[in-house]
């Protein structure tokens, strides 16, 4: 089995892409960089920011950091509506 | 990690609870962590809670109840049939009513011993600071990027805590901002999204429990943070889906190159409105069919269309669509477009229109970057379409 990452994706960037949740895959030193220019290869992507809010295993993360197989990705799109 | 609140100064010791009050509070100064001194503290603390609509509703129904002393309600607002179900502090009587009034008179009855304070005009640069300033705490219920941004830049200009709530459709978030160590609303969402990228409620509809859920969180941590109980939301985003039904908090942190919170570079506060409008960056210069405006009242959207020629792209939901359309409109859903552009010509103008035309000026947006030159949008959408040029498609 190859090694993958989960990628959750809220609200308007859920609606973007279409789909709530993606599995992606990962290697040896892939960052959190590398997944969002991956994720921003696919439809409706172009309506995602450059540096979104992310965080990797319920913790906030910065672009430079790692993601391994099995690690959970949340990418979170600022709501407004109240 | 939540820091204890700050005290609120008094001129004057307080008078003890009264009879009433004793009575009214009894179930929960049974609770060991309330007691007399918890429910004391509540009466001295001073709440401001910024929008009475959805997240407010019950942000401030629950303070009230539970004996917050003051509490301010900002809200420029008046009661619309299209708010009840989910703005429950209003109700059928009060339609067209200031909300702040309609609040103020609900709170009342709810509880007479909460000092309500209506400040019924909207949030700006030039008031904001004159208003946070009179209260201990902040509850953000608004319902925009600019009032979210200005709140949480006053609250660190002031050192006040804000406990944030924002929803959308079956989803929501809820933290507490602008504590003396924990991150601001822009240590997280450094720029607001370009217009139109998120939609309004108005635009995406909401759940109407929604809101109540977020904002009966944010009614719990406001108490926990003024009675210094358990573990906040300081330091953590709480995500919620109603749709799955699930929670998950993120343990989020101040972000040392916040130009708020972090460099302190933010020293005065800013025109929000222009700060939110920003469009993409080097995004195409806003011409429409044959040269003209890119946007498109429905009356020059129908004289348009008349000439022939024209396409007119409905890019809502098919629910919505099925509520109220406007014939002739090809239907394909804005998350349907980037894989459909086969079926939008490039030879003819193409007029884009949505419900309120927030959706559809992103579409726009988006055409422009594929290569389309001759794209307008409906300006005010089917709403205003409704309005001004065929009163028999429905309003919603």
């Amino acid at each position: 089995m190859s090694a993958s990452a989960t990628v959750l994706l809220f609200a308007a960037y859920a609606d973007a892409l279409g789909t709530s949740q993606l599995t992606m895959p990962v290697g040896d030193g892939t960052t959190v960089r590398d997944l969002l220019a991956a994720l921003a290869q696919r439809p409706g992507a172009d309506r995602l920011p450059p540096s979104p809010l992310v965080a990797v295993n319920r913790r906030y993360a910065s672009v430079g950091d790692l993601v391994r197989s099995g690690d959970e990705v949340a990418v979170i799109p600022p709501v407004a509506g109240g | 990690m939540s820091a204890p609140p700050s005290p609120v100064p008094h001129a004057s010791p307080p008078a003890p609870l009264s009879t009433a009050e004793l009575l009214r509070y009894s179930r929960q100064l049974t609770l060991p962590e309330v007691g007399l001194v918890g429910q004391e503290k509540l009466r001295a603390t001073r709440v401001l809670v910024v929008g009475t609509g959805g997240l407010g509703s019950p942000v401030a129904l629950y303070l009230a109840a539970a004996g917050v002393g003051t509490l301010g309600l900002v809200d420029f607002d008046r009661v619309d049939a299209s708010n009840l179900h989910r703005q429950v502090l209003h109700g059928t009587a009060s339609i067209g009513e200031a909300k702040t009034e309609s609040a103020r008179a609900r709170l009342a009855d709810l509880n007479p011993h909460v000092r309500v304070v209506p400040h019924a005009e909207a949030l700006t640069s030039a008031n904001a600071l004159a208003i946070v300033g009179q209260y201990d705490l902040v509850v953000d219920g608004s319902d925009n990027f600019p009032t979210r941004y200005l709140l949480s830049d006053a609250c660190v200009l002031l050192g006040k805590p804000n406990v944030y709530g924002s929803v959308q459709r079956f989803e929501g978030q809820a933290a507490i901002f602008c504590t003396a160590t924990g991150p601001c609303y822009r240590c997280l969402f450094r720029e607001p999204p370009p217009p139109g990228l998120v939609p309004s409620c108005a635009e995406a509809g909401v759940f109407g429990v929604m809101p109540g859920l977020i904002g009966m969180i944010q009614a719990t941590e406001a108490i926990k943070f003024m009675l210094g109980l358990g573990e906040t939301l300081d330091g953590r985003l709480l995500l919620v889906d109603a749709l799955r039904m699930g929670m998950r908090s993120i343990a989020v942190r101040r972000d040392p190159e916040c130009p708020a919170c972090g460099t302190r570079t933010i020293t005065a506060l800013i025109d929000y409105e222009a700060f939110c409008g920003a469009p993409y960056a080097g995004a195409a210069p806003l011409t429409g069919p044959s040269g003209a405006s890119a946007e498109l009242t429905p009356m020059e959207a129908r004289d348009r269309l008349a000439r022939g020629g024209a396409l007119l792209l409905d890019v809502r939901e098919p629910h919505e669509h099925a509520i109220a359309h406007i014939d002739g409109a090809m239907l394909i859903p804005m998350r349907d477009v980037p894989g459909a552009l086969e079926r939008i010509p490039r030879d003819c103008d193409v007029i884009v229109h949505c419900h309120h035309g927030q959706r559809s000026r992103s579409v726009m947006a988006y055409l422009r970057t594929q290569g389309y030159t001759r794209v307008a949008n409906l300006d005010g959408g089917i709403a205003r379409w409704s309005t001004d040029v065929d009163p028999r498609v429905p309003s919603y």
